[in-house]
């Protein structure tokens, strides 16, 4: 009598090439997504950076030219170099400005006090406010003559309030400004971080005499590192794509004098106003090489100053 | 809400307790100034919008006219199919693969999951040119069909927030169930979908609003006014009645309710999804 046994180990490949299959079958959608959506035009799109390309016609090799075109403008001051100075300066005071505001308001939500679920809640909601609503809310808040922001300002004795959008020293600030009233998603994150922080970190600090000033910036913010180094990130990674915001407030030209003309806009005004698609290509491979690198080299460096773990 | 954190319990004194009251509510009056003046403005005299004092005289005119010169309703059913196309989409395809993700184990899918990671990191910008002349040849262009059909092909940041919810869940049940001799789909339908509700609430959530709120596609795609969503509307009808600011403050109050009363009503959903992107 000969029983033919499975051999275990053919089983378990059987079973083997089952996952296989059924794991293939269930990510089939994001693999299909990422070929088409993703890897295909990341591949066309460093493709026409080379290319002088209008949709319209065939993409033409053109070499490096676009990239030479981008470097001459760098170097002659022109819109190029003054939408990445725009971008720069937005993110260097709306990225740092809007985690202090958010730590702020995340330590102040953290303390015994009653109401915190209605404090939260009117922090938060202004994030959820369609941006485009928001940014048409601002533009009238922002009004030099009738304004709320300037009527306040004469309230509490400024003769000569800015003329926000309306002038090209101040509106930048506008922009920033705005940013800081959309702080509620990251005062949230930071303050479940907060809520995590063991209490005995504080009673210890607190036997030994420090100052409430004093434990939270030797105990709570070494714990709160790596979520501010996230919001960091993101934050850097956010302000190198601004763009509804400036589009809606200045009707998509970056007025006055170019000075709300952020990178992703002028990126967006060659690609399909001027239908300079190879150059808005090569626009969009620049801004993700300086992202990437920025982001590894932040991440890298984190362990001087972030503190993982207990 | 959780004790862990609060700095001092007992000994909170007065004059502490004073000082964060008083940042708080002045912070909340800031906070909470505009909308205050988005509601003020649009229920003013078109006489008063200049003056600065509350109105004298409330009216709806600016909602009345507004909401002619604007055509909300027709933006808004744009705007609602958008957003249920997108919703059923994305859940959908973004459940399936997190499963394969989490649930099955399989030869290339952490390199998978960790390509989906990276192209969290990619700017759209990098995308967008190939995409529309991808749209294009496909004969796309002014349709719906860029703005709806790569919500059916999963989205990376939901894919993740699901497949992380999904390695908490025990697999028992699942276990069971392939003991019964179910197929790994009807697992997932029957056993593994019931289980993710509460996270499958929040991709729902978050994708109704990202759509709402959706700007720069719209911009791209679409060229007719008859085909505007709200968002893309509104920023039209700024640039063309930009100063008349009763009627856009009205516009604008409409289209931000119905996001605070959805708001309101999902709270919990809400705060828990973005904890959930916070979590480490």
């Amino acid at each position: 009598m000969i029983q033919t046994q499975p051999h275990p180990s053919r089983h378990r490949s059987l079973r083997d090439r089952q996952h296989l299959i059924s794991g293939l079958l269930f990510t089939s959608p994001a693999i299909i997504g990422l070929l088409v959506f993703t890897a295909y035009p990341l591949g066309a799109s460093l493709y026409y950076s080379f290319c002088s390309y209008s949709v319209l016609q065939p993409p033409r090799w053109t070499g490096l030219a676009n990239y030479r075109l981008m470097a001459l403008d760098i170097a002659h001051h022109g819109l190029l170099f003054q939408s990445v100075y725009n971008t720069l300066y937005f993110a260097a005071w709306s990225v740092p400005l809007g985690i202090l505001v958010a730590y702020l308001l995340a330590i102040l939500l953290n303390q015994p006090v009653r109401g915190l679920a209605f404090f939260r809640t009117l922090f938060y909601i202004p994030s959820v406010v369609p941006v485009v609503a928001s940014s048409v809310l601002w533009l009238w808040l922002f009004n030099p003559q009738y304004g709320l922001i300037n009527i306040a300002l004469q309230h509490i004795g400024v003769g000569n309030p800015p003329g926000w959008l309306a002038d090209p020293a101040w509106s930048k600030p506008a922009l920033i400004l705005m940013s800081l009233w959309g702080v509620g998603n990251s005062t949230v994150i930071l303050l479940a971080g907060l809520q995590g922080v063991p209490a005995e970190y504080y009673e210890a600090a607190e036997l030994d005499g420090a100052s409430p000033w004093q434990r939270t910036i030797r105990i709570t913010t070494p714990l709160m590192s790596p979520y501010l180094l996230f919001l960091f990130v993101m934050g850097l990674i956010g302000a190198g794509q601004y763009f509804t915001q400036a589009w809606v407030m200045t009707n998509g030209t970056g007025s006055p004098a170019n000075s709300t003309l952020l990178y992703p806009m002028y990126l967006f005004q060659n690609a399909f106003q001027y239908f300079k698609m190879g150059y808005a290509c090569a626009m969009a491979w620049f801004l993700f090489i300086f992202v990437a690198i920025g982001t590894l080299l932040l991440f890298k460096t984190a362990a001087r100053y972030v503190t993982y773990g207990e | 809400m959780s004790e862990t954190g609060q700095s001092s319990r007992a000994r909170f004194s007065p004059i502490r307790k004073l000082i964060v009251y008083g940042v708080l509510v002045a912070l909340s009056i800031i906070f909470a100034a505009p909308f205050v003046w988005l509601v003020v403005t649009s229920l003013k005299p078109e006489r008063e919008i200049f003056s600065t004092s509350l109105p004298h005289r409330v009216v709806i005119t600016n909602y009345t006219k507004g909401l002619t010169l604007f055509p909300f309703l027709r933006y808004l059913d744009n705007t609602l199919f958008l957003c249920v196309v997108n919703v059923i989409g994305v859940v959908i395809s973004s459940s399936v693969v997190a499963y394969g993700l989490a649930r099955i184990p399989w030869r290339g899918r952490d390199v998978l999951f960790g390509i989906i990671l990276a192209t969290m990191m990619l700017p759209p910008q990098v995308t967008m040119v190939p995409l529309f002349a991808l749209f294009k040849w496909l004969g796309w262009i002014g349709s719906y069909l860029p703005l709806t059909v790569p919500a059916f092909f999963g989205n990376a940041f939901f894919i993740f927030l699901l497949r992380q919810f999904l390695m908490t869940i025990p697999e028992d049940l699942s276990d069971a169930a392939r003991l019964d001799g179910c197929s790994e789909f009807d697992i997932y339908r029957r056993v593994v979908i019931p289980l993710m509700r509460p996270a499958l609430a929040t991709v729902a959530l978050f994708t109704f609003l990202g759509t709402w709120n959706d700007f720069l596609n719209p911009l791209i795609y679409i060229f007719d006014d008859r085909y505007y969503t709200l968002s893309l509307g509104l920023a039209m009808f700024t640039s063309q009645y930009g100063s008349y600011w009763g009627q856009l403050m009205a516009v604008s109050t409409v289209m931000v309710v119905p996001v605070m009363i959805l708001f309101f009503l999902t709270q919990k959903t809400f705060i828990q999804g973005i904890t959930l992107t916070g979590m480490k």
